[in-house]
């Protein structure tokens, strides 16, 4: 798996994919990653351990194991996907399994903030509609295709809405998801903003 | 559209700029890591060629991955060593402070940096640990982190974000007897739901939350992220700035004067706005525990297990899913639910004040037969200051393990774990499935207290039976 894993980068409008529905609600990320696969000082082994508990669990029947669910890359959550632990691992485990755009009822909030940043886009549907497109991806050859710029999901004869931050929107669409270069266009502000601050003058020992 | 809160007045202090799409460039005044989520980003800044920008605004500690029973390094965990290893070097090349194990500081980063007095009023501060919210209790803006985001945070002291909404959660009354900050929290997260907080900052406030100590108060900011809330705070008052005073890290003399007068205009104005406001009475709460697979399905301990047609349609698909994980019926009473292991400790109770009391209810017991009973101070500190009062020696008495600072078994990323289908009783804040390191392990959270009776009585059991006695 890693041989073959190459990071997202640059701007990108479109995803078509293989659609995989991962069913429950109150997904966390400890579910999505256990902590033991978090002792590591990389991210690289993460790919094979994604879902592990849960797999090890359903003997072969989950969703991330079944045949034909292999090879694909956009997936189909219900409600408050990505709860509890700040874990960069869980997205990034995804990531390396394979998974290139996620599309929910709901996301936690740190979580979602972890996908963008690595370079995953999350969409949000009402729940019929999601229940909808998780049985949609029951068919046999069915190929997912979201523009990103138009915030439309078309498969088949199907188009629909989606729904997504607009900064995150322009991040994908400007290829600036990858923050750091552009909060330090703004060093002299940050500067400035540290030399303005009240605390920064109260503790001699952190300055 | 809030205005005029604590927390409209920090956001805009520190926003550096207006990003485009909407999100804002904040600064982050205090920066905390530790050797879970950070080595992915001081190996990304490498990559960039990037400098950490304001190493003196970053503090680090270890504190997931350390064992509590034999703390010395080499650790036998290869893996945990190599942790450590690389959040020593990369501390060391950075010119940033650690409280390494041994320093008389090291400790759960939450617990560390309120008892130094580093986390203050006013400041925002990030970690990537999403219970980096604790810190909210003095009046900062605190949330955790990814580790992209400790990335920007080391090379830039700033990330991208949106603002959030504000919601109040005023608590009416005062708690009674027996009954502590973490079961008030429980049920606030149990009344609003699990991502009742998604985009929101919680203010808690109201005279049951004036009434908490600061460490009570840090338990109910802690738990903000188990009901969404990236973000939770309580406006600062006198027991905040009292709790400060004299900390190696406040601000001293003429500094001290100049902060509590700073501090003190940061409250929420009487006329702010909210975009929501929730009455919560506190007079109501009972000893609660969870009992399910999310920190929202708990009962007081009166109380039994809900039916399914006595749960919101909307959730009921994990009410049958905790059902089937924790195998309990629904209408079963929670109490008498026997327990395999009972662990104090986490950035949520493992306090001093968490240790005292839990210390009172053990006083002169033992722990029942076939309970593994163990305590893990949050903190150096806060082990030191227990051996000082003889708390170590009252827990070991009743038959508890007393072990080193960490996080421990709260999410088992050392060797404290449970094994097969074990129940725990817990002080931690999470009671997803398999959090405490076996895949069918199950746990039960409450408040120090009745864990400590639950260990008494080798059941869920009513605390405040004992402390009457």
């Amino acid at each position: 798996m890693n041989s073959k894993f190459s990071s997202p980068s640059g701007k990108f409008s479109i995803v078509i994919g293989k659609p995989l529905a991962l069913i429950g609600d109150d997904i966390d990320t400890d579910r999505i990653i256990p902590a033991r696969f978090l002792k590591s000082v990389s991210f690289d082994h993460l790919g094979q351990a994604v879902f592990a508990d849960d797999r090890k669990n359903l003997n072969g029947n989950h969703p991330f194991d079944l045949e034909k669910n292999q090879g694909a890359s956009i997936l189909v959550v219900n409600s408050n996907f990505g709860c509890g632990s700040s874990r960069e691992h869980a997205p990034q485990a995804l990531l390396r399994w394979g998974i290139r755009a996620i599309i929910g009822e709901s996301f936690a909030e740190i979580f979602y903030g972890n996908c963008i940043a690595i370079g995953i886009p999350c969409f949000t549907l009402s729940k019929e509609l999601i229940k909808n497109i998780q049985n949609e991806t029951n068919q046999d050859n069915c190929l997912f295709e979201i523009d990103i710029k138009e915030s439309t999901l078309k498969y088949g004869s199907v188009k629909l809405n989606l729904e997504i931050k607009n900064s995150s929107k322009q991040m994908f669409l400007s290829g600036e998801w990858d923050a750091t270069s552009t909060l330090l266009a703004n060093i002299n502000y940050i500067e400035k903003k540290f030399d303005e601050l009240p605390y920064t003058k109260f503790n001699k020992s952190l300055n | 559209m809030s205005r005029n809160t604590l927390f409209d007045k920090v956001w805009e202090l520190h926003k550096v700029s207006s990003l485009p799409g909407g999100a804002d460039q904040i600064f982050i005044g205090l920066h905390l890591i530790h050797e879970v989520t950070s080595p992915q980003a001081f190996g990304a800044l490498k990559d960039k060629n990037l400098k950490v920008k304001f190493p003196q605004r970053t503090i680090a500690t270890v504190d997931h991955i350390v064992p509590t029973d034999n703390q010395t390094r080499p650790f036998k965990d290869n893996l945990a060593e190599q942790m450590i290893n690389t959040l020593e070097k990369n501390c060391v090349e950075n010119k940033i402070k650690f409280f390494n194990i041994g320093s008389g500081n090291q400790g759960i980063v939450h617990v560390v940096a309120p008892e130094l007095g580093l986390t203050q009023p006013g400041m925002t501060i990030a970690c990537g640990d999403s219970h980096t919210s604790t810190h909210g209790a003095f009046g900062s803006i605190a949330f955790g982190i990814g580790t992209s985001q400790v990335r920007d945070v080391l090379a830039s002291q700033t990330i991208a974000m949106n603002k959030l909404k504000v919601r109040q959660i005023w608590c009416e009354n005062k708690l009674s007897n027996g009954v502590f900050a973490k079961d008030l929290v429980l049920y606030i997260i149990q009344k609003l739901g699990v991502k009742a907080g998604v985009g929101y900052a919680y203010e808690f406030a109201g005279p049951a939350i004036s009434a908490l100590s600061m460490e009570e108060r840090m338990t109910i900011c802690n738990m903000s992220i188990e009901g969404g809330a990236r973000c939770g705070y309580i406006n600062p008052d006198e027991k905040t700035f009292y709790y400060i005073k004299d900390k190696p890290f406040s601000p001293k003399n003429e500094d001290w004067d100049k902060a509590i007068k700073w501090w003190k205009s940061l409250k929420s104005d009487k006329n702010a706005i909210y975009d929501d406001v929730v009455k919560i009475d506190a007079s109501n709460v009972e000893p609660t525990v969870t009992w399910g697979i999310t920190p929202a399905q708990s009962v007081g301990i009166t109380q039994k297990i809900p039916s399914k047609l006595e749960i919101d349609p909307n959730d009921r698909f994990i009410a049958e899913e905790a059902y089937d994980y924790m195998n309990f019926k629904p209408g079963q009473l929670i109490k008498n639910t026997p327990v395999d292991v009972c662990f104090i400790g986490s950035c949520t109770n493992g306090r001093i004040s968490d240790l005292r009391v839990a210390a009172k209810v053990v006083k002169h017991s033992k722990v029942a037969k076939n309970v593994k009973a163990f305590v893990v101070p949050g903190s150096e500190k806060v082990a030191q200051e227990a051996k000082k009062e003889g708390l170590d020696k009252i827990f070991q008495d009743a038959g508890f393990q007393w072990r080193e600072p960490g996080c421990s078994m709260c999410l088992a990323m050392n060797s404290d774990k449970l094994i097969g289908n074990q129940i725990s009783a817990s002080s931690s804040n999470r009671n997803f499935k398999g959090r405490q390191g076996s895949p069918n392990g199950r746990t039960l959270l409450m408040s120090p207290a009745m864990v400590a009776a639950a260990a008494i009585s080798g059941k869920v059991t009513d605390v405040r039976d004992f402390i009457k006695q």
